[in-house]
């Protein structure tokens, strides 16, 4: 073995034009943003302030920063799939070789589950969550910031393998035995196993810290049955990340066994069974797609609630609801593998259970309905994403059932029919929902209000695209088109095919109008600032702070009596009080121990995925020894003193007082 | 200095109280533990009702570890801990068996 393992200069794919251009486009936007730092001499105020930072509104917007970057990549991946298959019909052969091609939907596969839904989740869910339960930060800040310096840690991993050897060609779910070493010897499974696993352990104790969070740092008086929906939802994510991220956590270690120490888990040589990883991963993979769509649901009650002025509807219903579907979400598995040949006793129950997590869905959706119901609704960015994910998400819930009927699913299994499917409720539930929560919660991140114009135009855009990206699928599904195809040579599916890669070309404006939105609305923030903290007419007590909000999140601790406790307070007079005296605020202290133990841990997976084993061991020595410096370390908080509260709080409510007249 | 004696007195109390516990569980566990022991040397039922005998005495076991060992019970501090094993218990049972039964129908189908 050399001194570098299996990395030599021949890993660098420097035969692929598209690649090098991507790589050397990717190179000059870095170095024009680091020239740019340089230049307002920001590297400090990034270092100090964000990256070793345990204030989890920070950490929010960090996620939510990297959700957006790692969405450039997974859409790019996107659009290119799309015009290699509108290029390469009737047998020609396109512009992106079949390695390549497979290449890119793994990674687009991925990067938008794993590196654009979870981060943008978790981010909006760091955002609020403490917010909403009237807390001064999460439980275990500096866990918060490991957790997601892990996450980072697989994206740059992902993110390497562009430029340094392959990814894997797989699809996203890797199955042995062609990601086995006999047919996939190359260093690509292995960055998908390394990636998926540092990022998942962030993940996992990301679940941990909210979980008790919310169960022990609520205000007082609030009661479980009175946290904030959107709480709620988030909380029943995190009780499924932490009962199913284990599973990821143990089938990718037993492949990982399988591919370097000669195990034989799911090879068919010695005994393994391939079905077994099939069953594991999906025994994750169900749970993770409820993960992803619950905190969603959460998010559309809020805009709702607010945007029609009234109370959730069904607030009860709407909880147990998500605890019903976090339940049945751990016995609806099998019908990812309908096909795979189990009896027809296992397929019928499995099939059943999945029509029935539709009635909980469809809940929700009535709760909704009549929240609306002789409401006035204001018709704002956040609604208009809400209004198209509940049309667009009934479409996918309803093909969803159509594939859970079992012989149904025989026809249509890998076929596009289940792509239209799955990006129906992906993008129509879960991407929408985090739009409408990002529309929503940014004025209350960063102090003034997105461009309302350019949000609409970028909410049509992505409505009218996917419509036009993905109901062409669900009829090349019926067609009889497979997914993962490169090229084809039928000439009944040209049609559809075109028709697809307009629509993700909407989608791709609507991208653009989005960014478009951020620029605009950050030139003109002066007169879109808000200075109250509470732009909506807001019902829960984020918007009882400023906008940002205080450093310590509250003054005093709130004391809660009401679902609404936010609305309740501005009724009763309550809120806005000044206070003469203040007590000492007792915060944790930023620390670079996160960042530095994720850098460690990067080098380890990158060393561990070229065989380099001097490299792994270095990189887990020093994430260890930052680890011991950081539990023997007694100093990690300080109080915030008195004097210094009442000048933020009375500079604070001197604006409140002047933007309210 | 009286709040130090009456944390003092409070958690003797508690101390005499988890003895207790400790011990009936200890007495119950050793009981749950012989009596499987006894009916197998000593052959004194048909071999199912053993093994019915030995199924029913080891659940009953593990209950009885939950409740006076690992203090689970409905109280208002313990009930969190209670569900969250409760609810750990069910995804096990859940997802272990329904793999076993996938993984067993699709092996008898194969062979």
């Amino acid at each position: 073995m050399s001194f570098l393992g299996k990395l030599t200069l021949e890993s660098i794919p420097y035969h692929e034009p598209i690649i090098m251009v991507t790589l050397a486009v990717v190179a000059v936007i870095g170095v024009i943003i680091a020239a740019l730092i340089t230049k307002y001499k920001k590297w400090g105020v990034l270092w100090n302030d964000w990256f070793t930072s345990v204030d989890h509104k920070r950490l929010g917007i960090m996620y939510i920063v990297l959700a957006l970057v790692m969405l450039i990549r997974g859409f790019s991946d996107a659009i290119m799939m799309r015009t290699q298959q509108a290029l390469a019909i009737n047998g020609a052969a396109g512009y992106l070789p079949p390695e390549h091609y497979d290449q890119i939907f793994t990674a687009h596969g991925v990067i938008m589950i794993i590196f654009m839904a979870m981060p943008f989740m978790i981010g909006l869910m760091n955002l609020v969550v403490p917010l909403q339960i009237g807390a001064r930060d999460v439980a275990f800040p500096f866990l918060n910031n490991l957790s997601f310096w892990l996450t980072a840690s697989g994206a740059v991993l992902i993110n390497i393998s562009l430029g340094l050897g392959e990814f894997a060609k797989t699809g996203w779910v890797a199955y042995p035995p062609l990601s086995e070493l006999s047919f996939s010897p190359g260093v690509g499974v292995d960055y998908y196993i390394w990636a998926l696993q540092i990022s998942g352990i962030g993940t996992t104790l990301t679940g941990v810290n909210f979980i008790a969070t919310v169960l022990k740092m609520r205000a007082p008086g609030m009661k479980l049955m009175q946290m904030p929906i959107f709480t709620w939802t988030c909380t029943w994510a995190n009780i499924l990340i932490v009962a199913s991220f284990p599973i990821l956590t143990a089938v990718l270690a037993m492949l990982t066994l399988d591919r370097y120490l000669g195990f034989h888990f799911f090879t068919n040589a010695g005994g393994g069974n391939a079905m077994m990883y099939i069953n594991l991963f999906w025994a994750w993979g169900h749970p993770e797609v409820y993960i992803l769509i619950l905190p969603a649901f959460g998010i559309f009650s809020e805009v709702i609630s607010t945007f029609t002025s009234k109370r959730l509807f069904g607030y009860k219903s709407m909880v147990w609801a998500s605890g019903a579907i976090s339940i049945l979400g751990f016995i609806v598995w099998l019908h990812h593998f309908f096909t795979m040949g189990s009896s027809a006793n296992v397929n019928a129950f499995f099939g059943v259970m999945t029509m029935v997590i539709a009635v909980p869905t469809g809940v929700k959706l009535f709760n909704w309905l009549f929240t609306i119901y002789r409401g006035r609704l204001r018709l704002t960015v956040p609604v208009l994403w809400t209004l198209g994910f509940m049309t667009t998400f009934t479409i996918g819930g309803m093909t969803g059932v159509l594939l859970a009927v079992p012989g149904a699913d025989y026809v249509l299994h890998n076929s596009l029919f289940l792509i239209a499917h799955f990006h129906n409720t992906i993008i129509g539930g879960a991407v929408f929902g985090y739009l409408a929560g990002f529309a929503y919660w940014f004025p209350k991140a960063m102090g003034f209000k997105l461009n309302e114009r350019l949000g609409k135009a970028a909410f049509w855009c992505w409505q009218v695209g996917f419509y036009v990206a993905f109901m062409p699928l669900y009829v090349l599904g019926f067609l009889g088109m497979t997914r993962r195809i490169s090229h084809t040579d039928n000439p009944d599916w040209n049609f559809w095919i075109y028709f697809a890669a307009v629509g993700a070309f909407i989608i791709f404006a609507g991208i653009i109008l989005q960014f478009v939105q951020l620029y605009v609305s950050f030139r003109d923030r002066e007169q879109n600032l808000d200075t109250t903290g509470d732009p909506w007419n807001g019902h829960t007590l984020e918007w009882s702070t400023s906008s940002p909000p205080q450093f310590y999140n509250f003054a005093k601790d709130p004391h809660v009596s009401d679902i609404d406790c936010f609305t309740d307070m501005k009724e009763k007079g309550e809120a806005y009080q000044r206070h003469d005296n203040y007590e000492p605020i007792h915060m944790p202290k930023n620390t670079a121990s996160g960042i530095l133990m994720a850098i460690g841990i990067t080098a380890a997976g990158f060393a561990a995925i070229w065989h380099i084993l001097w490299l792994a061991i270095v990189g887990m020595l020093g994430a260890f020894v930052v680890f011991l410096f950081r539990a023997y370390s007694n100093d990690h908080d300080y109080y915030v003193q008195p004097d210094e509260v009442a000048k933020i709080e009375n500079t604070h409510l001197d604006k409140v007082a002047r933007g309210l007249i | 200095m009286s709040q130090v004696d009456t944390l003092d007195s409070h958690s003797s109390a508690d101390l005499m109280a988890s003895v207790k516990s400790y011990l009936v569980g200890f007495i119950m566990s050793v009981v749950l533990t012989a009596i499987p022991f006894w009916a197998v040397i000593t052959h004194h039922f048909d071999t199912p009702i053993t093994l019915a005998l030995v199924l029913v005495t080891a659940i009953v076991q593990i209950v009885v570890h939950l409740k006076y060992f690992l203090h689970l019970d409905f109280s208002e501090e313990g009930k969190l801990n209670t569900f969250s094993f409760l609810f750990t218990a069910l995804i096990i049972v859940m997802v272990v068996g329904l793999s076993v039964w996938i993984i067993y129908a699709a092996n008898d189908l194969m062979m």
